[in-house]
């Protein structure tokens, strides 16, 4: 819990809510990254405008389609959230969605995952699939919906408002018995779209699988991030966000800041703590911890990132 | 479906015992099936030995859903709930290895003879 002032309304925003899911709000101030706790996003407008225009919000692991013990209500979870998202002050220019969109990639859930989404006030939506969403046969249905973006190889980049934003895939390639992989074709591409970049741009790089290793016996890795690390090291700030484990998890390696997302929908074991990586029933009173908004803030010259957590109760 | 199940899963532990399949009664209403238990991130047995022309059914009964991917793309289920089945026929004798493409660190292997 953080001590700052700047988070005392919270609890008031935070009585209000059942249990909810949430996103990372991240703002851009002076030139760095800032994702501010959402829940005070949303209740105290001074917040908002200290912080300065918020950028973009990060939404993880939705798993439309879920509908087991851990959370019931995967759908009214992600209403909340996309309330609160849309109760904010000042709107994010952007939405990045850290996949997992669905739970069995099935068409009705994408379909009833883009519906909901779509009542966001911001619409620029930007994705990158997590394995549940390329479980179908033929590992079309995800880019059916969202593939144009990357010319259905799963990975993109695009500008806004000076920061480089990077969206890569590391589900569909992997070894069996294995972590999941970039590729060499995507590493290359990579590295021919960095490569004419000024070092003081901001870069974030989104994916659903954690691009460092967290826990390999249960898959929370990518096998070549390495490669990929090697290729951000020249910049002066990287934010890495990743969703996947259901959970905050994070490090500070120079100028790259890794962080993974908490989930809309129900929450995971920590490292080790279980059996597997599978849906983790809490007590109801609970759960609100567990899918809390995450927060990160980061507001100084020169650029540079620091990563403050906040649960949503 | 589940009775199906049921029935395959007797046969299997009777050729676990050793019995061998020749000896343990077979279903009249299919070919000889063999099923693989998907449970605790785990295909149960991780290797299956069967004759050629068998259909092997791997039951999901973990809370996670889980996929049957074959290295080769012989097969490949779409995404397997719990309580929910996958079948494949395995007509050519030969080495399949599979693995869940969610959990990519379940791996599996069919020998057909």
């Amino acid at each position: 819990m953080s001590d700052d002032t700047l988070f005392q309304s919270r609890r008031n925003a935070l009585k209000c809510m059942a249990y909810g899911g949430a996103g990372t709000l991240f703002v851009l101030a002076g030139g760095v990254f800032s994702p501010i706790d959402l829940a005070t996003a949303a209740d105290d407008n001074s917040g908002v405008a200290r912080f300065g225009k918020p950028l973009f919000v990060q939404i993880s692991d939705t798993h439309i389609g879920f509908h087991k013990d851990a959370n019931p209500d995967v759908t009214g979870t992600l209403t909340q959230s996309i309330d609160l998202i849309n109760g904010m002050a000042k709107q994010p220019a952007l939405i990045i969605h850290t996949g997992d969109i669905t739970h069995l990639s099935k068409p009705d859930e994408f379909d009833q995952a883009q519906q909901m989404l779509s009542r966001l006030r911001t619409t620029e939506l930007h994705t990158v699939p997590g394995e549940h969403d390329i479980a179908d046969a033929t590992a079309t249905e995800y880019f059916n919906r969202f593939g144009k973006a990357s010319n259905n190889k799963g990975y993109y980049s695009f500008d806004h408002a000076g920061v480089h934003f990077v969206g890569l895939i590391n589900v569909l390639q992997f070894k069996a018995g294995g972590l999941g992989t970039l590729g060499s074709e995507q590493l290359a591409w990579v590295a021919a779209d960095l490569q004419h970049r000024s070092s003081s741009t901001p870069i974030v790089v989104f994916a659903h699988m954690p691009l460092w290793s967290i826990y390999e016996p249960w898959g929370w890795g990518t096998g070549d991030a390495d490669q990929l690390m090697q290729q951000l090291r020249r910049f002066g700030s990287v934010t890495v966000l990743n969703g996947h484990i259901h959970q905050i998890v994070q490090k500070v390696e120079g100028n790259i800041t890794f962080h993974t997302a908490r989930s809309t929908a129900y929450p995971q074991p920590e490292a080790g703590k279980a059996a597997g990586p599978g849906p983790l029933k809490v007590a109801l009173e609970q759960l609100p911890q567990m899918l809390g908004i995450t927060s990160v803030s980061v507001v100084k010259h020169p650029r540079s990132l620091r990563l403050d957590d906040s649960t949503l109760a | 479906m589940i009775f199906r199940g049921y029935r395959a899963l007797a046969v299997l532990s009777m050729a676990a015992l050793g019995w061998g399949a020749t000896g343990a009664p077979v279903q009249a209403d299919s070919p000889s099936t063999s099923q693989i238990l998907i449970k605790d991130f785990m295909f149960t047995p991780m290797s299956l030995t069967v004759k050629a022309g068998t259909t092997v059914t791997w039951a999901n009964k973990d809370d996670e859903p889980h996929t049957v991917v074959s290295d080769t793309g012989l097969f490949r289920s779409g995404a397997v709930d719990t309580d929910e089945t996958f079948t494949f026929k395995f007509a050519k004798p030969g080495t399949y290895h599979f693995t869940c493409s969610i959990h990519p660190r379940m791996v599996g292997t069919i020998v057909v003879q």
